[in-house]
């Protein structure tokens, strides 16, 4: 019967191999669209954990969020050192990392921190940062590199970089007086930090000596031998995660610092944040999937379309299996036969196209968008999905069947 | 025994208001070739398909192999066409994209039984149809006409039927082929014994039979209205 029904599909392939095609697309759409999704929930997920509270100036929750974990934007004020300094020594708090973000380098974004940010920053299961070459900063102009970063522009240990004012891919104003020295590579996380340069925060001060707003003043720079460098003080920062003693405290430290007297700022839960920023990609998501079965259902009817529209021709084929003694339920289940036969083959190769594509395009994605997508899709959901398809071309695959069926419960003897 | 025996039977296609056919009496035993000749439109066609059980009379009786055929169901009938009654077109008898071995194994499969030496009897079939056995992996569609009627008749005889029936099986024939056609079929009466009926206008072909029946003598549907054949 297997062979009855192959044999008769590949003696209709011209017809048999576009509707395969309609349907191998479609199911690329449907696998991709959801494999994406899935892995960019967890991968979106899994951009920073294990931070109690995070701190930046008067903003919204999910602006916070974006500028100061995502890199995305920038922020709309600075916070003093001073409220960092009160902030991170009070008791509740257990570590904090301040942020300082405005600068970049080839468009990578420079974040200006401290020791602490090796050592407290987790993400995905609470993975600490690992180096894969080399070692934080022991020096003012010491850089370490997110992976993304190394791997792009090819930079290695002791490479020396000039930073520019502000962000985007080609800032006109750089600070060429103090070069930065590669101290340490990152491993690749899957996050943000891949595509990011860290700095300290007296590097970051360091630069803009004699800069105010933006533009260069005075020409008061340092040279890279000063020994003023050691000594210079942070004035103000971007935004900062705080780590607590005790998770109890959260709310308490929460109102404490969105009520602070001295300055206005807002501190946010990210992993709340997190969830309802996902919940507004979340919709777009929704909406991509949707046109995904949509796409799908199509193509299934135009396998149906296939098959009905063979049966004309396949009129005396059919008429002759009843001859020699096939029952009704025999036309049936080759016309579901061929169906599913076809779905299978077009799941199997979407599946391996998906994996192709994503094996190709999958170092692009990490350093150009830190977007760490697996190769091989094995989210539930799309077992479900492809389940559901196999499912559905059954299904609608019925509609020929069942008249293939109904037509052979009448005269076929005469097959002439 | 008798291998067909019809009294009083009536068929009326479906839409129609006159019977096509209407048979007082027929009988035919086992072992007899029977040669059923009739113009075309005499229902030639609707009665082989009242024999082979894809059509099922109103009214009187039809048996085959003393089987009354309208008394079984719909798949008790297909399985008693697959197993005792074999059947060969003008044409278009055999599925096309298969081989010969798979026209002739698919044939087998509705048996119901698997054969064990479905092998050694396709052989043996073909053989005796004076085929080569390198046909058995040629796509039925590569044969020429000729040899897709002879293995036509090896496919109808693969579950060794007690009745072969044959509709014009000889019409897309030359006169050389159809001779040798002719033959052959006769030949299988060596190998098998089931009776025979072939239906055909060609009176030229009524030697090689022992029986004749003029349909229109046994129809008593008047011709000329109704001929939906």
């Amino acid at each position: 019967m297997f062979e009855v029904a192959l044999s008769s599909l590949w003696s209709r392939r011209g017809s048999v191999l576009l509707t395969v095609a309609s349907l191998t697309i479609s199911m690329v759409i449907v696998i991709g669209v959801e494999h994406i999704r899935a892995q960019a929930e967890s991968s979106f997920v899994r951009t920073i954990s294990n931070v109690d509270l995070l701190v930046g100036a008067r903003t919204s929750q999910i602006n916070l969020l974006l500028y100061s974990v995502f890199r995305i934007g920038n922020a709309t004020n600075n916070i003093r050192w001073e409220s960092y300094e009160d902030i991170a020594t009070r008791s509740e708090v257990s570590w904090s990392i301040p942020l300082s973000l405005g600068d970049s380098h080839q468009g990578y974004r420079v974040l200006g921190t401290n020791l602490q940010y090796f050592e407290h920053f987790r993400y995905g299961d609470s993975q600490e940062l690992q180096f894969s070459e080399g070692q934080p900063f022991s020096a003012v102009l010491h850089a370490v590199l997110g992976s993304g970063v190394a791997n792009s522009l090819g930079y290695e240990l002791g490479k020396e970089i000039v930073l520019s004012h502000g962000i985007g891919n080609t800032s006109f104003v750089n600070h060429e007086n103090l070069p930065f020295t590669v101290s340490g590579i990152l491993a690749p996380t899957g996050t943000p930090v891949d595509r990011t340069i860290h700095v300290s925060l007296q590097g970051i001060e360091a630069i803009h000596l004699g800069w105010q707003n933006g533009a260069q003043v005075a020409a008061l720079g340092l040279e890279p031998e000063d020994p003023r460098l050691e000594d210079l003080q942070p004035t103000q920062i971007t935004a900062m995660l705080l780590g607590l003693e005790t998770p109890m405290a959260v709310f308490g430290l929460q109102r404490a610092i969105n009520n602070y007297p001295r300055e206005p700022l807002t501190a946010i839960l990210p992993a709340v944040a997190l969830g309802e920023l996902w919940q507004i990609i979340g919709t777009l998501e929704g909406l991509l999937s949707i046109i995904s079965i949509l796409v799908l259902t199509a193509s299934l009817l135009g396998l149906s379309t296939m098959l009905l529209s063979s049966l004309r021709e396949r009129s005396r084929e059919l008429a002759l299996y009843r001859a020699i003694g096939a029952r009704p339920s025999f036309i049936l289940l080759i016309i579901e036969l061929e169906a599913l036969s076809l779905t299978l083959i077009s799941v199997f190769m979407s599946y391996l196209l998906v994996v192709a594509g994503l094996a190709l395009t999958q170092s692009w994605l990490s350093e150009n968008f830190a977007l760490v997508i697996e190769v091989w899709p094995t989210a539930p959901s799309i077992w479900l999905y492809i389940g559901g398809a196999i499912a559905a071309s059954a299904a609608l695959s019925l509609i020929p069947a069942s008249i293939a069926y109904s037509r052979s419960l009448g005269h076929v003897l005469r097959s002439a | 025994m008798s291998i067909i025996s019809i009294e009083n039977m009536r068929y009326t296609w479906p839409k129609s208001e006159s019977p096509a056919l209407d048979i007082s009496g027929l009988s035919v035993g086992q072992g007899e070739t029977v040669f059923l000749r009739g113009a075309s439109g005499s229902g030639k066609s609707t009665l082989l398909g009242l024999l082979a059980g894809t059509l099922t009379v109103q009214s009187g009786t039809l048996k085959v192999l003393d089987t009354e055929l309208s008394s079984l169901s719909p798949r008790e009938r297909d399985s008693f066409r697959a197993n005792h009654i074999g059947i060969v077109f003008q044409q278009f008898n055999l599925i096309p994209f298969l081989t010969v071995a798979s026209n002739l194994r698919l044939a087998g499969s509705f048996s119901g039984e698997p054969r064990r030496d479905f092998r050694e009897k396709s052989e043996n079939l073909l053989q005796a149809l004076n085929l080569d056995l390198g046909l058995l992996q040629r796509r039925a569609d590569t044969l020429s006409v000729g040899q897709q009627q002879r293995v036509a008749i090896a496919r109808a005889l693969i579950n060794d039927p007690e009745l072969l029936l044959a509709d014009e099986p000889t019409s897309a024939l030359d006169t050389d082929t159809r001779d040798t056609f002719m033959r052959l079929l006769m030949s299988i009466r060596d190998v098998s014994d089931c009776t025979m009926i072939f239906a055909s206008h060609d009176r030229s072909l009524m030697k090689y039979f022992d029986t004749e029946i003029e349909l229109s003598e046994f129809n008593r549907v008047k011709k000329g209205k109704s001929s939906r054949v």
